[in-house]
């Protein structure tokens, strides 16, 4: 029985030393973003757009990337919202249980789901030149979109599936049609759950570079129409991580601590939104 | 009228509901198109196995990247399959409720990271701790290396490939466990006999989802891998994987000949596997979930 | 009272679920090799004190137990008790077949191989051995390295019981060990725990009055978490001394 009980206690200790690892790996990466960025953060650096010279200014803060990146991700969500919100209610509510469109649209947006940014990038990429556009905000906000819709549309069907036949039966038979039903019954019932959805899919959005590599561009301005490109963070620690001018550095570790904590922030909502959610939906 | 909104409202969301397969038909046949040019002057075959990245001779072998990828990817598999599923059945079979409600959102915290992200802590951390460490193996090494791209790679895998196992286990009955229990059996042995046992097929499928999107990775391991675009030899090495080479690049894309045939192809091929394996990996999920029953 | 000596007895047993108590102040002489069969409405704690003797109710989240539970005079529930070495003194039959993912043969030799038999010769003696104890040695004898799970739900369940027997318990368990099967297997399964009784200390859990009546010995009836009456089969059944047993035998209160 020792023995039995030493290999007990061996893996037991094994599986707790890789927990520690992996949370460990949270933290730690964590800190040290924020404990880089944290120092570089001041009101300036917020408020003001780098200045002089290509992406190398010495001067200047990160406003371009963080209007740039809240401009991209805003457009894309509203756009993604706008092409998952009616395909899931569509897939919920008109489809038959077993309809093969149903089934092959679930299974076109998992197979979406997985593809990486990077091919979406290079996709947008194609679209742009197919459509004779040069990398804009526009360019950026479509291919995000892109990139946002299955993680959206996974989302929100998860939640509206869970909407009892029984509710939906009543509405019905008050009279309502399917359309009537769905925008003031089963959205109002599953809202917390679809902005949980619609929050997962922006966070995802905002923190990703290889969509918006291609796409968006990089830029010192502030958009101020959809032609012009845009700076987004996670592009802004990219180019300016590797420069050999402390200062540009510093607006990589500023950028990406802003991008740490907006992304912190998001997921404790998102999670606070779901949890309040199914306490309302237990049958 | 609340019937022609009806009708108008149907038709606007059946629309939009085929749009989303039609992207994904888009999406091959744009990537291929634009990959058409270089595949018409070199076989398919002849462009991933020669070794000769020189874009302006008109040289574009993949094999390089196809090994960098490889390399990058299967350092991450060995680190983050073990240290994964030890935690997913730690979580599962051995911690107590509360442990596993505060375990479960950090996990998700995890798999929410930015890539980039990744990459920073990569380039602060990382690099310079395998830059340290090669010296004991008897390398040189700057600590832009396959095994930093591996590391780093790792930790964006474990929420993966921890999410999905824990969604294996406990589709596992608790009953069946408690039969092994009652035999005398320790947990450990009721976990090794039972538990993995039975949820074979879906452990398959988390190391496989895993395994897809570590192939998929771009901007972390690109901050940290090296791109010198030469096979590796050792972990130790700098490697060029093949996210990385339509990243890195996509600036000169205008201005070589076929260089964005080359890329585009080299993402048509990243496309084409990463969902060979998302398939492979449902195929195993449906196969677990007959097991669990 | 019959023989009082008995391997299991149960001393002040109260089981919390967090705040909710379960059973409650729990004392019992279970008979030696005899069939005590537990009965009462649904709910009110049959199960919950069925696990309290192998000390299964450890692995439930928040359950606090009190008392003890004494397996050969020793309370399991002590504090320096090997879990596991208790547990092979009892086998387990759940409500459904519970199958370990093996082949015939390894469910059979699980047991033995845990608790370290490793002989060939040996393992091979105890799965014909225990497989026809359990009464499914000649359906399986030449299928033995197939997945169990191919089974009848019938036979797995008497492979539940021969694995069980395997580990050479003193005392069988079973959790409504019928209530998944069909008629006839029921009916074998019954027959087998009659035969077993001679080496074994049965104890079975049932919602079944009929089968209660049909196989016990000894009748434990439990209400609402408490012990309400004990004793030998007949005298329960013909005179029952308490208002509520009276209630439930007749089918007042199911």
């Amino acid at each position: 029985m020792n023995k039995r009980r030493l290999v007990e206690r061996f893996w037991k200790a094994l599986m707790i030393a890789s927990t520690a690892v992996v949370i460990g790996c949270l933290l730690f990466i964590v800190v040290t973003v924020i404990w880089k960025g944290l120092p570089a953060l001041s009101l300036s650096m917020i408020t003001r757009i780098p200045k002089g010279g290509y992406y190398l200014g010495k001067e200047g803060g990160i406003l371009n990337a963080i209007l740039g990146s809240l401009y991209l991700a805003l457009g894309a969500t509203a756009l993604a919202c706008v092409l998952s919100l009616p395909v899931v209610i569509f897939l919920n509510v008109y489809c038959r249980k077993r309809s093969r469109l149903a089934e092959l649209t679930r299974f076109s947006f998992d197979v979406l789901w997985g593809i990486p940014s990077i091919v979406y990038g290079a996709f947008g990429f194609v679209l742009m030149v197919y459509f004779g556009m040069r990398t804009s905000l526009l360019a950026g906000i479509v291919t995000v979109a892109l990139l946002e819709v299955p993680i959206m549309s996974r989302a929100i069907d998860e939640v509206i599936k869970l909407v009892p036949r029984e509710l939906k039966e009543a509405s019905y038979s008050l009279g309502a049609t399917r359309l009537e039903t769905s925008l003031k019954v089963i959205i109002r019932q599953c809202l917390p759950g679809i902005l949980t959805g619609i929050l997962i899919a922006f966070g995802r959005g905002i923190g990703d570079a290889a969509s918006v590599l291609f796409t968006a561009g990089f830029t010192d301005r502030i958009p101020t129409s959809l032609g012009q490109p845009a700076a987004t963070l996670p592009l802004a620690i990219f180019f300016q991580l590797g420069t050999p001018f402390p200062e540009v550095r510093q607006r990589a570790y500023a950028s990406a601590a802003i991008l740490t904590i907006l992304i912190l922030f998001i997921s404790v909502l998102a999670r606070v939104l779901s949890r309040r959610y199914t306490k309302h939906v237990i049958r | 009228m609340r019937l022609l909104k009806e009708k108008a409202g149907r038709t606007v969301m059946f629309i939009l509901t085929v749009l989303p397969t039609l992207l994904l038909v888009l999406m091959f046949f744009g990537l291929f198109r634009k990959s058409r040019a270089i595949l018409a002057l070199k076989s398919f075959g002849g462009l991933l196995f020669s070794s000769g990245w020189h874009p302006l001779r008109g040289e574009f072998g993949l094999f390089p990247f196809l090994m960098g990828t490889l390399w990058v990817t299967a350092v991450a598999l060995v680190i983050a399959v073990p240290i994964s599923l030890l935690m997913a059945v730690y979580l599962s079979e051995y911690a107590p409720r509360g442990f596993r409600e505060f375990a479960k959102p950090l996990i998700d915290l995890l798999s929410g990271i930015p890539s980039v992200i990744f990459g920073v802590w990569g380039v602060l951390v990382i690099v310079p701790l395998v830059g340290r460490i090669a010296p004991l193996f008897g390398r040189y090494s700057s600590g832009y290396s396959v095994l930093a791209g591996g590391i780093v790679l790792a930790v964006m895998i474990f929420p993966t490939i921890i999410h999905v196992a824990l969604e294996v286990f406990s589709a596992i009955p608790f009953p069946l466990r408690e039969a092994s229990l009652s035999l005398g059996a320790t947990r450990w042995e009721t976990t090794r006999h039972v538990v993995l046992r039975k949820g074979s097929q879906g452990i398959i499928a988390a190391c496989v989802l895993g395994l897809s999107r570590a192939l998929g990775e771009t901007m972390a391991v690109l901050m940290v891998v090296g791109n010198v675009p030469a096979a590796p030899k050792s972990v130790f090495d700098a490697g060029y994987p093949l996210p990385a080479l339509i990243a890195n690049n996509y600036g000169e894309i205008m201005s070589v000949p076929l260089y964005d045939s080359a890329l585009m192809l080299a993402a048509l091929v990243l496309f084409i596997v990463v969902l060979t394996f998302n398939i492979l990996a449902r195929w195993f999920l449906v196969r677990a979930e007959r097991r669990a029953e | 009272m019959n023989d009082v000596r008995s391997h299991l007895s149960i001393r002040n047993l109260n089981v919390f679920y967090g705040d909710l108590q379960v059973l409650k102040n729990i004392s019992l002489d279970i008979p030696d090799r005899k069939i005590s069969v537990i009965i009462g409405p649904s709910g009110c704690g049959k199960t919950t004190l069925l696990k309290s003797m192998n000390r299964l109710l450890d692995h439930v989240d928040e359950v606090r137990v009190e008392g003890e539970v004494l397996v050969d005079g020793e309370d399991i529930y002590g504090p320096n008790v090997e879990v596991t070495r208790i547990r092979k003194k009892m086998g387990l039959l759940s409500q459904k077949p519970q199958v370990l993912p093996m082949s015939i043969y390894d469910n059979i030799a699980y047991g033995p191989r845990i608790h370290g038999h490793r002989d060939r010769k040996r393992l091979d003696f105890i799965v014909r051995n225990y497989l026809s104890a359990a009464g499914l040695w000649e359906e399986v004898k030449d299928r033995l390295h197939h997945p169990a799970s191919r089974l009848s739900v019938g036979q797995q369940q008497r492979l539940c019981l021969a694995r069980g027997l395997a580990v050479e318990p003193e005392i069988i368990l079973g959790d409504e060990p019928t209530s998944a099967l069909d008629p006839q297997s029921s009916q074998r399964i019954e027959r087998r725990l009659v035969e077993l009784k001679k080496d074994y200390t049965v104890v079975v859990v049932t919602h079944i009055l009929r089968q209660a009546r049909r196989i016990a010995d000894y009748i434990v009836f439990l209400y609402l978490g408490e012990l309400v009456e004990h004793g030998p089969a007949q005298d329960v059944f013909a005179n029952p001394r308490d208002p509520r047993t009276r209630a439930y035998l007749t089918g007042e209160i199911s």
